[in-house]
This record gives C-alpha cells, sequence and structure tokens, in this order.
C-alpha cells in the first residue's frame, strides 16, 4: 500500500511546490509593491468613461444549458473509460453481455442527444 | 503507517473545514470556490483508499465540470448578498432537521456495514495489484450492476431534457444565416431587371 501511495508523492511535491509559489507571490506582492491607494487608484476603470455598474452582472442562461449538456456528456464518457479496460479480458458470454449493455446505455442517450439536437438546443442564436 | 495517518488527517481535516465554509462563507463565490477544495481533498482520500479511477473522476468530473456549473448558478442568480443571509434563522429549523435525518441515517448505515449486516451478502471485491482499479470496476458494472448503470443512463436522460425544458427559450426575431439558401440563390432568383419610364421612379 505504501509503495502504491508513493507513486503519488511527485503530485504533492507538485502541489506544495504550487502553494508556496502562490503565496509566495502573494507575500512578495505585499511587503514588496509601494502602495498608496486612493478612491480612483481602485475604482473600477472602464476605458474613458465612469464605470457604468457593478461588474457582477447576470449570466445568460443559456451557458448553464451548455454547461449542463456538457457534463450528461462527460459522464458517459466516464463510464466508457472501464468498458474499454476490461472488455477484451472478460469471458466470452459476458462479453457479449457487457457489449450490448452499453450499446443500450449509449441508445438511450443517443435519444437525448438526437432531442437536444431537434430541439435546437446546440445552436447559440 | 505515520504518514499514510498524517495525510489521511490532514486531508480529512480540509474536508470538513472547507464543507463547513461551503455553507458558512458570506459570498456564494467563496462557497463555490470552497466546493472545490472540498472535492480536492475527497478526491485525495480516494486515492487514499486505492480507488484511483474514483478519484481522477471526482477532479474531472466535479472540479472540472460541476463546480463550474455551479459558479454559473451564482453568477445566474444575481445575488444579493445581504438579502441572502436574512432568511439563514428562518430556515434553521427546517434545515437542522434534514441534517439530522442525513446524519442518523449515515450512522446507521456505517453501523451496519461495519457489523457486515448490510454488505454480508453482497460479493465485496476485494483491491487486487494485478489489475488497475477502471478495470476492476468495468468487470462487475457492466454485467452484475446492469441495472444501476442502465438506470444510470435514464438519470442522464432525464437531466438532458429536464435542462432542455426548463432553460430552453427561443427568441423571437432572431435572424440566422441560412447558408443552404444562400448557396442556392442564382441570379434568376437574386436579381431583377426593371425598365424604368423616363420621368417616374421606381416605387417599391
Amino acid at each position: 500500500m505504501n509503495a502504491f501511495l508513493l507513486q503519488y508523492l511527485p503530485i504533492v511535491i507538485f502541489f506544495g511546490l504550487a502553494a508556496a509559489l502562490g503565496v509566495g507571490f502573494i507575500i512578495a506582492a505585499a511587503v514588496l509593491a509601494p502602495k498608496s491607494p486612493d478612491p480612483e487608484k481602485t475604482s473600477a476603470y472602464e476605458c474613458g468613461f465612469n464605470a457604468f455598474d457593478d461588474a457582477r452582472m447576470k449570466f445568460d442562461v443559456r451557458f448553464y444549458l451548455v454547461s449542463i449538456l456538457f457534463i450528461i456528456f462527460d459522464l458517459e464518457v466516464a463510464f466508457l473509460f472501464p468498458w474499454a479496460v476490461s472488455l477484451m479480458k472478460l469471458p466470452h458470454a459476458a462479453q457479449v453481455f457487457s457489449f450490448w449493455s452499453m450499446m443500450c446505455f449509449l441508445g438511450v442517450l443517443t435519444v437525448g442527444f438526437i432531442y437536444e439536437w431537434k430541439k435546437g438546443a446546440l445552436e447559440w442564436e | 503507517m505515520a504518514l499514510q495517518a498524517i495525510a489521511f488527517y490532514l486531508l480529512a481535516a480540509v474536508t470538513i473545514g472547507a464543507g463547513l465554509l461551503v455553507v458558512t462563507a458570506r459570498n456564494p463565490v467563496h462557497s463555490v470556490l470552497f466546493l472545490i477544495c472540498a472535492f480536492f481533498s475527497a478526491a485525495g482520500l480516494f486515492v487514499m483508499l486505492g480507488a484511483e479511477f474514483l478519484a481522477m473522476l471526482l477532479v474531472v468530473v466535479y472540479v472540472g465540470a460541476v463546480a463550474v456549473l455551479f459558479l454559473f448558478v451564482v453568477m445566474m442568480l444575481d445575488v444579493d448578498f445581504s438579502a441572502l443571509r436574512a432568511g439563514f434563522v428562518r430556515y434553521l429549523p427546517i434545515g437542522g432537521l434534514v441534517a439530522l435525518i442525513l446524519v442518523v441515517e449515515i450512522v446507521a448505515v456505517s453501523a451496519s456495514v461495519a457489523s457486515h449486516g448490510a454488505a454480508a451478502g453482497a460479493a465485496v471485491l476485494t483491491p487486487s495489484h494485478d489489475i488497475t482499479n477502471a478495470e476492476a470496476i468495468g468487470r462487475v458494472l457492466y454485467t452484475d450492476y446492469v441495472y444501476f448503470f442502465q438506470a444510470a443512463g435514464l438519470v442522464l436522460l432525464v437531466a438532458m431534457i429536464g435542462a432542455i425544458v426548463l432553460t430552453l427559450r427561443h427568441r423571437a426575431g432572431v435572424r440566422r444565416q441560412n447558408i443552404a439558401a444562400q448557396v442556392a440563390r442564382t441570379p434568376a432568383t437574386g436579381m431583377r431587371i426593371v425598365q424604368i419610364k423616363s420621368g417616374e421612379g421606381l416605387s417599391e
């Protein structure tokens, strides 16, 4: 078990380096950079005129639709990984069953895909 | 072994701490960022268990996609941060009740699994070193657990249709490019030769 976890040591080191670098830059900016704040300096800047309103504006709901459709197909692909790895190593009967069970799964999602295509959910307008 | 214990307690503490901050942070955007932190720590806990595939799936699906979705939702709500906190006391009893039910359920399931009550009949897969994690899942998911697998497909289908039905609104009067119509244009359909008598204009 320890040998297995040691494979992840480079990732831990990488995380540590990334954290140290990020914190280091923040500290360096806080300590070294000259600071003389002013209401005009810290306000939002828009070229040539005063800012109209807050930057926190509403997003269009279509972004949400695109991202949820992405997640669904992301999950579909996630189900394909273990299938692709294990299919050829199963006994023959289980192999056939496993193949058709995946085809059934993909068929169900293809129905959804055709639905969203026909509905025009993939078009931006 | 000691190092493993330290790593476990560190990850578990970060998960719980980030989880607490998700519900207590004033700014919803900060809540989502703490949620990402909690997902990462949970992925670390999965790695500690030897479930590499699930850990990577957690990072790819939850950190990569679900967190972005939550950020969109938070940005879409146009949140008034002070008004959001106002209902905290009002919703405390019902929220506390839901949390209590969840705690009781978690304790019950954990206790029954610990005493091999519920899991006694199921064939528990022992982690093996000669097959990979993804392969171990693939061996049983598409054959022994086929109903759960197909149910997952149906859940995804319902999610897809639900999202489209709830959010898709076609705007009236949007002009789209129709490439087929553009390509099919000929001089005969695209232009017209008009004879104009002198002294008269073209009324159109």
